[in-house]
C-alpha cells in the first residue's frame, strides 16, 4: 500500500470507529428506552408510549444514517486502492 | 446525493473476501455496524409493538357474579374465589364486622398468590416480600410496582356480588 493510501486508510478507520462508538451509544439509549417504556406501560402509564416510539424511531434513523456513513467511507477506501 | 450512492460496485463476494489485507478491518467494522443497526431496528420494533398494544387494547367488560354469603366469611377470615374468569384468582377479606374488601390474588410484581396475614392486617406476597394494605390494596413495601386490582363488591341482602374491577396505576 502506498504511504498516501495508508494514511487515508487509517483516517477512514478512525472515522468508522467514531461512527461505531456513536451507534453503540444510541443503541444503549434505545435499550434503556425500551425497558423504561415497557415498565411504564405495565404500570398503566400508556401516555409515555407514543413519545417513546417516536424517539426510538429517530434513534434508529440516526443509526441507519451512521451506517450509510460507514458504508460510504468503506467504499471510498476501496476506490483508493 | 453522494451519501446514498451504492457502497461498492464490486460483487458482494469480493467485498467480503477482499484480496487487500488492509480491507479486512473495514469488512469486520462494516459487518459489526450492520449488526448494531439491525439491533437498533429490533429496539424500535419493540417500542412500536408496545404502541400497537396500547392502541388496540380493549376495555374489559366485567360480569356480575355472586361471590359468597356474608355468613360464609367470619370476621378476620378470607374467602377465595375466581373473578372475572375462572383463571383469575381473587381474595375476599372481612377485616371487621361490616367491612368486606376483595382484590385480585395475583401480586403485581411477578404474579405470585398473595395471602392475608391476619396478625399484621396486610396482604403479603411470599415470593419477594411485597406487602399490600388491606384497606386500599396499596403497596406498603417491596418490589410490586402498583397496587392490587380491587374487585368492586356490592352487598345484596346476605350476598356479596362482584360487579367490576378497579385497576390502578403505579406511582
Amino acid at each position: 500500500m502506498e504511504p498516501q493510501n495508508r494514511t487515508t486508510h487509517r483516517h477512514g478507520l478512525t472515522a468508522i470507529d467514531g461512527a461505531l462508538a456513536l451507534i453503540a451509544i444510541l443503541l444503549i439509549i434505545q435499550m434503556w428506552l425500551l425497558t423504561a417504556t415497557l415498565d411504564s406501560y405495565l404500570a398503566g402509564h400508556s401516555e409515555v408510549v407514543l413519545p417513546a416510539a417516536i424517539v426510538s424511531g429517530v434513534l434508529f434513523l440516526a443509526c441507519a444514517g451512521l451506517h450509510l456513513f460507514v458504508r460510504r467511507i468503506d467504499a471510498d477506501a476501496r476506490e483508493n486502492h | 446525493m453522494k451519501l446514498f450512492r451504492p457502497a461498492n460496485k464490486e460483487p458482494l463476494w469480493k467485498d467480503e473476501f477482499s484480496i487487500h489485507r488492509a480491507d479486512e478491518q473495514y469488512v469486520s467494522r462494516r459487518q459489526f455496524t450492520k449488526f448494531l443497526v439491525l439491533t437498533s431496528l429490533g429496539m424500535f420494533v419493540g417500542n412500536a409493538w408496545i404502541l400497537a398494544r396500547s392502541w388496540f387494547r380493549k376495555t374489559p367488560v366485567y360480569p356480575q357474579k355472586i361471590i359468597c354469603s356474608t355468613k360464609d366469611v367470619p370476621v378476620g377470615g378470607v374467602w377465595l374465589f375466581r373473578y372475572p374468569t375462572q383463571k383469575d384468582a381473587g381474595i375476599l377479606i372481612r377485616p371487621d364486622e361490616e367491612t368486606y374488601v376483595a382484590y385480585s390474588q395475583k401480586c403485581t410484581h411477578l404474579s405470585c398468590a398473595v395471602y392475608y396475614a391476619r396478625e399484621r392486617n396486610r396482604l403479603e406476597c411470599p415470593c419477594h416480600e411485597g406487602y399490600f394494605s388491606v384497606k386500599s390494596g396499596d403497596v406498603l413495601q417491596g418490589p410490586p410496582p402498583r397496587p392490587l386490582p380491587r374487585i368492586v363488591l356490592e352487598r345484596r341482602g346476605d350476598e356479596l356480588v362482584a360487579v367490576g374491577m378497579e385497576i390502578r396505576k403505579g406511582t
